[in-house]
């Protein structure tokens, strides 16, 4: 009895499918549901607070970028042995955060999975807003980056070529490709939304604003089916660049011959672990939104629930690529491979392995398994915390203790960040919220058109269309 | 060119998808062929509905995904072995193998933004202006939650009395004339 009412709750009636949005709702309250939290003249407090905090965060970040640019790179920790610290750390993870939002959009579209409807757009913004804040760190690492125009093939006047077959050069091009990619998938997703937008703007200003944005969008049929081919394409494209890029980015580590770097494994661990820290942030921004916003109806249990199964997947990739490390250190029977793991994890630094392996696998790959746990919201939000911290802990493992004791202990060193680098990377976080605030309060954060097509008015019943003429 | 005064077309508005797809797959049976739905979010069969089964957009993707391809492998071949060569461990010049990544990115980025720019080349957009903005019920609806079915003045059969009352026996919420 109370099976079937359980049933009878997570299945809709009109449809006989999952339920994925609460019952009882339509096309117009949907719509209204999210054009208010933008159309609104009124913003709520606890929006400037967090601004507040937001901007003060970013005005730091350019107060240490500003003295990084006036004295040079030397005020960061990194020396040598270890000549990439936080700038490579924090790039790596950044950017690796944003492929959850590329999943989301595009990967999930491609498997017809509904449910990503509710989430798409915002996790979409994540990954522009990390691949900016991403983007900042190898450029600011360059030493003189007003020079960073040299990357890019260019007819110079000193006829100069950049060399491509250096990894660091892919990178270039992957991330630019990321990026742009990103912006456009991005805003063609918000197209109709914007149509939409202007419809139900009430002041002039917005009118003309999301007009402008709009393009003139109409909704017609004709439309409508070049605009869902031209989706499908762009995350039928967006889906090897997203594995293509953090590809790429472990290229720069495993192309190097050196201990801890120099392996196979590194595409697909990188990738997987991409995923498992985004989808964490994807809940570190989900869970308080929806609240805040009262968005519990279109960003439901479920949501939370699935996104706990996919990193309790690719949490196991990544276990996976942790126990092959350790492998190949003995197999290898490589006398350098077997110190560098043994000082990775015992070395005066090895307490950073083990708050890894605490962060992502321990903690979450134990409570992921658990229904309970996993639509337990708080607990979710305890967990993305948990994953995100793992994930920044597995690059610091990488970068730093792979290189902190090289070949000859006569070169060994050590690492210690200063208030810079602190500075700095906390100043990231201040610009995402900084930048993720401004797209909560003056874009549509959910799709519209994408969550109408969930709805039960939607559905068709051939019987109904196929009745012609009276 | 389109005349620019007089009626663009009518307006029939619908409650709901079925009772639109019906109403054009009629019209389309009917003869009509300058006719456009309007929906506030896509539906198939409603392009169907009205005859547009194919589009050119993933001809124009696979154009610009094959330029990107060509251009990038081209740049770096001519780079590394004629207007910059490096010894780069004894490499030699043409590294085909490592440039297949750079190429790799440029296919995706210029297909993407093929895929973007033509699909909105292809709609006519942006257009900021249209003549449907002018009906009253048009711009509170068909971007929220109604179905949209317009008869266009430019087709041969398009008779202002006649067309309206083939429209009303649809059923639907309204019919509106919309002008330029």
């Amino acid at each position: 009895m109370k099976d079937n009412h359980q049933l009878e709750k997570r299945i809709d009636p009109a449809t006989g499918e999952y339920r994925v949005i609460a019952p009882g709702q339509t096309f117009r309250s949907v719509t209204e549901k999210i054009t208010r939290i933008v159309l609104t003249p009124r913003t709520p407090l606890g929006w400037f607070a967090l601004f507040g905090v937001g901007g003060a965060l970013a005005t730091m970040l350019l107060v240490a970028l500003t003295w990084l640019f006036l004295i040079g790179i030397g005020i960061w920790g990194v020396q040598q042995p270890v000549a990439w610290g936080f700038a490579i750390i924090n790039f790596v993870w950044w950017i690796g955060i944003g492929h959850a939002g590329t999943l989301i959009s595009a990967i999930l579209l491609l498997f017809k999975q509904s449910w990503r409807n509710s989430i798409n757009r915002f996790a979409e913004a994540m990954t522009i807003f990390a691949v900016v804040c991403a983007g900042l760190f190898p450029l600011i690492h360059l030493g003189r980056p007003w020079l960073g125009y040299w990357l890019f093939p260019y007819p110079s006047t000193m006829t100069v070529w950049p060399q491509f077959r250096s990894p660091l050069m892919w990178d270039v091009f992957a991330v630019s490709t990321y990026a742009t990619i990103s912006v456009v998938f991005w805003y063609i997703g918000m197209v109709p939304d914007f149509g939409t937008m202007r419809d139900r703007a009430e002041s002039k200003i917005a009118q003309y604003f999301y007009g402008l944005c709009s393009l003139g969008w109409r909704g017609s049929a004709r439309h409508w089916m070049r605009y869902e081919t031209a989706s499908l394409l762009l995350a039928g494209l967006a889906t090897p660049l997203v594995l293509s890029v953090h590809t790429v980015i472990s290229f720069d580590f495993a192309v190097a011959v050196l201990p801890g770097w120099h392996t196979t494994i590194f595409p697909p661990y990188f990738v997987a672990g991409a995923i498992y820290s985004g989808f964490a942030m994807v809940l570190t921004l989900a869970i308080p939104l929806r609240k805040f916003y009262h968005l519990e109806a279109l960003v439901t249990e479920r949501h939370i629930d699935n996104m706990g199964k996919v990193m309790l997947a690719t949490g196991f990739i990544v276990a996976y690529g942790y126990a092959m490390e350790v492998f190949m250190a003995w197999y290898s029977a490589s006398h350098w491979e077997a110190f560098m793991m043994w000082n990775r994890m015992f070395g005066p630094m090895g307490w950073s392995y083990w708050v890894l392996v605490t962060c992502n696998l321990v903690i979450p790959l134990t409570t992921l398994w658990s229904r309970k746990l996993r639509t337990s919201i708080a607990f979710m939000f305890f967990i993305s915390i948990v994953v995100n911290t793992g994930m920044w802990f597995e690059r610091f493992v990488i970068v730093v203790t792979s290189l902190y004791r090289d070949f000859l202990p006569s070169a060994w060193g050590t690492y210690r960040a200063t208030r810079w680098d602190y500075m700095t990377y906390v100043g990231t976080l201040g610009l995402f919220t900084f930048l993720f605030l401004l797209f909560v309060r003056f874009l549509p954060m959910i799709p519209m058109s994408e969550i109408r097509m969930m709805l039960p008015g939607a559905k068709i019943t051939p019987k109904k269309a196929a009745e012609t003429g009276d | 060119m389109p005349p620019r005064e007089g009626t663009y077309g009518l307006l029939a508005e619908f409650d709901t998808p079925g009772e639109l797809i019906r109403a054009a797959r009629q019209a389309r049976l009917d003869g009509w062929r300058r006719l456009d739905c309007y929906t506030p979010y896509p539906v198939e069969e409603v392009a169907e509905a009205i005859g547009f089964h194919r589009n050119k957009v993933p001809l124009v993707t696979l154009v610009g995904g094959l330029m990107g391809l060509v251009a990038m492998f081209l740049l770096e071949t001519w780079i590394s072995v004629w207007a910059y060569p490096l010894n780069i461990g004894g490499r030699p010049t043409y590294s085909w193998p490592a440039f297949i990544v750079p190429a790799y990115e440029w296919t995706i980025l210029f297909a993407g933004l093929s895929a973007a720019f033509g699909m909105l080349a292809l709609n006519g957009l942006p257009a900021l202006y249209h003549p449907l903005f002018n009906a009253p019920n048009f711009r509170n609806g068909a971007t929220t939650d109604k179905f949209f079915l317009c008869l266009e003045a430019l087709d041969p059969k398009f008779d202002l009395v006649k067309s309206r009352a083939y429209l009303e026996s649809f059923k639907p919420v309204s019919v509106v004339e919309v002008e330029y």
